[in-house]
């Protein structure tokens, strides 16, 4: 164990002395470690060789990536900008709180290296396996280095390495056909899907070429490159090459390559066997998820973001412009109108800067409950009665955090939307109550049409919630025909669907007893399943707004 | 401006770079929408196509691009009466875009520090009769897409705002990228790409380590590498030329445009702009290969890209749309 440690720290002093030698080629760091000593000394050890500036992502849009400086220009009575951190000097930057940073500002930043070519470490300070660093910005700094399990007493100053002698050569080194194809095939097999992988693998193997004072690339070089580079973005564990059946992954990839790559086999082998222990350890429980983890995840920030309006206007109020706010024009001059005397008439308006007010929205909330009601003759039996009241204990729930409700009861063949997306609580109990019961149980068209509500709906920027009540006795399909297996089947493939979207949803089974058939369908929606029988009005209430607010979160 | 990689130079994607050429030759085909993985090339093929289009011919000064001085809107007169060859503009809306820079505001500088009301024009003026570019698409904030579709729409932007009254023209060729892991696309603007493309890494070896050595042989000596694909470019670029040309003799039969409507109404797309945007598409590539009527080919190799981000979702049929595109036109067309 203490021989991984060892060597993962000095694989850390390596990525700092390669992006030394290639800041540009290179692009960064990610580094995955918790604040305390052991990312001090590797700081530290940053610094030495590169000058850094670190921002943050709560910082304002105009101190990132520069603006016009409203209180300076107005004070100094010219335009006055602010060149913004992003933009101008030659210093690396530090992202800290890297995993607290949005999509839309990582996208932006992610522009702004392309264009500028800056260097950048990301400080990822992420504490579960899927908080991590945003993605578009992983994806374009070559390095990935993770100190978790390094304690201080591991984490040596290591002796500087001839950084400028290297950088000298960095440029005439070359690399062999055969090592970039050794890449691009070891990148193939990790399931590393981005061009960039290899590319930059590639830069960090000339890297290392160079700061071991050789002219070309050999093995080690490929090795250092691999292990940096495409092992910490592996997403399948590399099989064997004898495998007659290489998993589902790119199939060609032996076909288009055969010839060339037969005879180097072996050594590719010893790569794999060399990049194996730097596999990130979380690996398996994602691919245990079925390897959607990550999709899951990227559609959850960007459903969240959706999810904010500009809302209402509030009255505007003094501040200082920056950020995302913006200069109420109108208010700032009426501030700066009752003054004007006082600061010399000469026939121009003088602004201060404590004139100056700023718009306000109130946002709203912006969920919307689905309710799909299962109204057929078995439901009605059992308990349609309890089931509407549920619901009105929900509608009550839903009225104080003024949330939108929507409602859809399914019966015989078809699925009726009966109350369109609204905020009327009093309508959605009007129709509720008006509900009759009767007729068989469609449960995949109802499903469908909740879905497809929920879908529409989050396309609009609403956060859509599914909630289905049913006794789960499916027994029409559909295309309405009365087939007990095929309704099974369909709605099984339709809460697939659903489940694939990542919609948060929950199953109460209004059943006399609880269905074994629901809970395996609430499993495939990854819902939560909630038997009405054993649930009271308080547990249900608390039960589906728990699920609410972690749909928000996810 | 920087180094740009030359179109010619890019590897494999064939649908991508298609569906650039037909937006390219007939602008109002409505844009293309790239959709795909990281690290695909979807930026670098937008710049290329970009640096690749032949100059357009504007007034000296004028800040909307117009073609001849009396299309020169009023507020940004006096311009002169010259004319000068310009590149094709292509204009970046970064994502972090205020609405005021997109349709042009009140000079807040000169507001402020000279007491001037003046209007300063925004990017949308700056894309007129060229192409606005939006990377990471689906992450753009809502009121700003609104604004893009309204806009892109009536190829009219007006700004009413802080007692401005401002018209002028906008006319420009939407390209997006994104990576659908970050978020969906709404349906609405969706549907205002003419046409979309979905791109994925390549899988064979041999091709990704050819974009790998022409990416880092371009990155060594980029004057050498453009050098070395110009000729490529010039043909690619005359090519386009010559179609726009041909687009207004290329003729389709009655029978074609049947065969777009049956392709339509069989995947049952909504609206009519499927079967419009198909047409166009197919006489646009009719044209680019020198045909001078619209055969069933060209039908059968555009499809995907002008229907397949116009299906709607079907729970029961877990393949992906442009396949589905494929089969019914493998059942329709024969």
């Amino acid at each position: 164990m203490s021989r991984d440690v060892a060597r993962s720290w000095a694989n850390a002093c390596l990525a700092l002395n390669l992006l030394a030698v290639d800041p540009v080629g290179l692009r960064g760091v990610a580094l995955r470690a918790r604040s305390g000593p052991v990312r001090d000394v590797f700081l530290d050890l940053l610094s030495r060789e590169i000058q850094t500036v670190r921002i943050h992502p709560a910082m304002s849009r105009e101190a990132l990536f520069g603006g016009l400086d409203i209180a300076a220009t107005l004070s100094a009575g010219r335009i006055m900008r602010t060149s913004g951190l992003m933009a101008g000097n030659d210093a690396c930057l530090l992202l800290a709180m890297a995993e607290r940073c949005g999509a839309e500002l990582a996208a932006e930043m992610a522009q702004c290296l392309e264009r500028g070519g800056r260097r950048m470490v990301l400080l990822d300070e992420g504490a579960e396996p899927g908080e991590t660093a945003p993605r578009a910005l992983m994806e374009r700094l070559a390095l990935h280095v993770c100190l978790d399990e390094i304690g201080r007493q591991q984490a040596q100053m290591p002796e500087t390495p001839r950084i400028d002698e290297a950088r000298l050569r960095l440029a005439d080194i070359t690399a062999t056909d055969d090592a970039l194809r050794r890449l691009v095939v070891l990148a193939a097999r990790l399931g590393v899907d981005s061009l960039r992988a290899p590319y930059l693998a590639l830069k960090a193997a000339k890297a290392n070429a160079a700061l071991r004072l050789g002219w070309r690339v050999e093995d080690e070089d490929i090795a250092v490159g691999a292990g940096l580079v495409l092992a910490p973005r592996a997403t399948v564990i590399p099989e064997p090459p004898d495998d007659p059946n290489p998993g589902d992954h790119h199939p060609e990839s032996r076909e288009g390559g055969a010839e060339d790559s037969r005879p180097q086999g072996p050594p590719d082998e010893i790569l794999v066997e060399a990049v194996r222990p730097q596999l990130p350890g979380n690996l398996i429980d994602g691919l245990r998820d079925g390897g959607h983890a990550r999709v899951a995840k990227g559609a959850g920030v960007g459903r969240k973001h959706r999810s904010n309006r500009r809302g209402r206007p509030l009255p505007s109020r003094p501040g200082r412009p920056g950020g995302d706010a913006r200069v109420d024009l109108a208010a700032t001059l009426r501030t700066a109108a009752p003054w004007q005397g006082l600061r010399g008439r000469d026939g121009s308006v003088k602004v201060l800067p404590s004139d100056i007010r700023l718009k306000r929205y109130e946002e709203k909330s912006d969920r919307l409950l689905i309710f799909a009601v299962d109204a057929s003759g078995s439901a009605a039996m059992a308990r349609l009665g309890d089931a509407k009241g549920a619901v009105e204990i929900l509608l009550s729930r839903a009225y104080a955090s003024r949330d939108h409700v929507a409602l859809i009861a399914f019966r015989g063949n078809r699925a009726d939307l009966l109350l369109p997306p609204t905020r009327s609580l009093l309508q959605a109990k009007r129709r509720l109550t008006a509900l009759p019961g009767g007729g068989g149980t469609p449960l995949a068209t109802g499903l469908r049409a909740a879905g497809d509500l929920a879908l529409q709906a989050r396309g609009q920027g609403l956060t859509p919630i599914l909630v289905l009540l049913t006794d789960g006795r499916a027994n029409v399909a559909l295309d309405g025909s009365g087939n007990r297996a095929k309704a099974r089947e369909h709605t099984t493939a339709v809460a697939r669907c659903l489940a694939g979207e990542g919609l948060p949803c929950v199953v109460l089974d209004t059943g006399n007893r609880p269905q074994a058939v629901l809970a395996d369908l609430a499993r495939i929606l990854a819902a939560q399943y909630l038997p009405l029988p054993r649930a009271d009005s308080a547990t249900l209430g608390k039960t589906i707004f728990q699920t609410i607010r972690d749909g928000l979160d996810a | 401006m920087s180094k740009v990689f030359p179109f010619s130079a890019i590897v494999g994607q064939d649908d991508m770079k298609r569906a650039m050429l037909l937006s390219a030759i007939d602008p109002k085909l409505g844009g293309v929408l790239v959709f795909g993985d990281r690290g695909t090339g979807k930026s670098t093929a937008v710049r290329a196509l970009a640096a690749l289009l032949p100059p357009i011919t504007a007034v000296k000064g004028c800040p909307v691009n117009s073609e001849s001085p009396r299309d020169v809107p009023e507020w940004a007169k006096p311009v002169g009466r010259d004319t000068e060859e310009r590149p094709t503009p292509v204009v970046d809306l970064p994502l972090g875009v205020t609405e005021d820079r997109v349709t042009g505001a009140l000079d807040i500088e000169r507001a402020l520090t000279h007491g001037e009301k003046v209007f300063q024009p925004g990017l949308l003026a700056a894309s007129n009769r060229g192409y606005l570019y939006i990377d990471e698409v689906n992450l753009l904030e809502d009121h700003i897409v609104d604004l893009l579709l309204d806009v892109a729409q009536s190829g009219i932007n007006l700004v009413e705002r802080e007692g401005l009254s401002i018209r002028h023209p906008a006319r420009f060729v939407l390209v997006g990228s994104g990576n659908p892991e970050e978020g969906e696309l709404r349906p609405q603007l969706l549907d205002r790409f003419g046409l979309s493309v979905e791109v994925r890494s390549p899988n064979d070896i041999e091709e990704r380590v050819e974009v790998i050595r022409r990416r880092e042989s371009f990155e060594n000596s980029p004057t050498r590498f453009i050098r070395r694909w110009k000729a490529a470019d010039i043909v690619i670029r005359d090519r386009i030329l010559n179609a726009r040309r041909a687009l207004a003799r290329t003729t389709a039969k009655r029978r074609v445009i049947r065969d777009c409507a049956e392709l339509c109404a069989s995947l049952g797309t909504d609206g009519l702009r499927g079967e419009l945007t198909l047409l166009r598409a197919s006489r646009a590539l009719a044209a680019y290969e020198g045909a001078d009527e619209v055969a069933i080919d060209h039908l059968r190799r555009v499809a995907p890209l002008a229907l397949s981000h116009r299906l709607r979702r079907d729970p029961l049929d877990e393949s992906s749309s442009s396949s589905r595109v494929v089969r019914a036109v493998e059942e329709t067309l024969g």
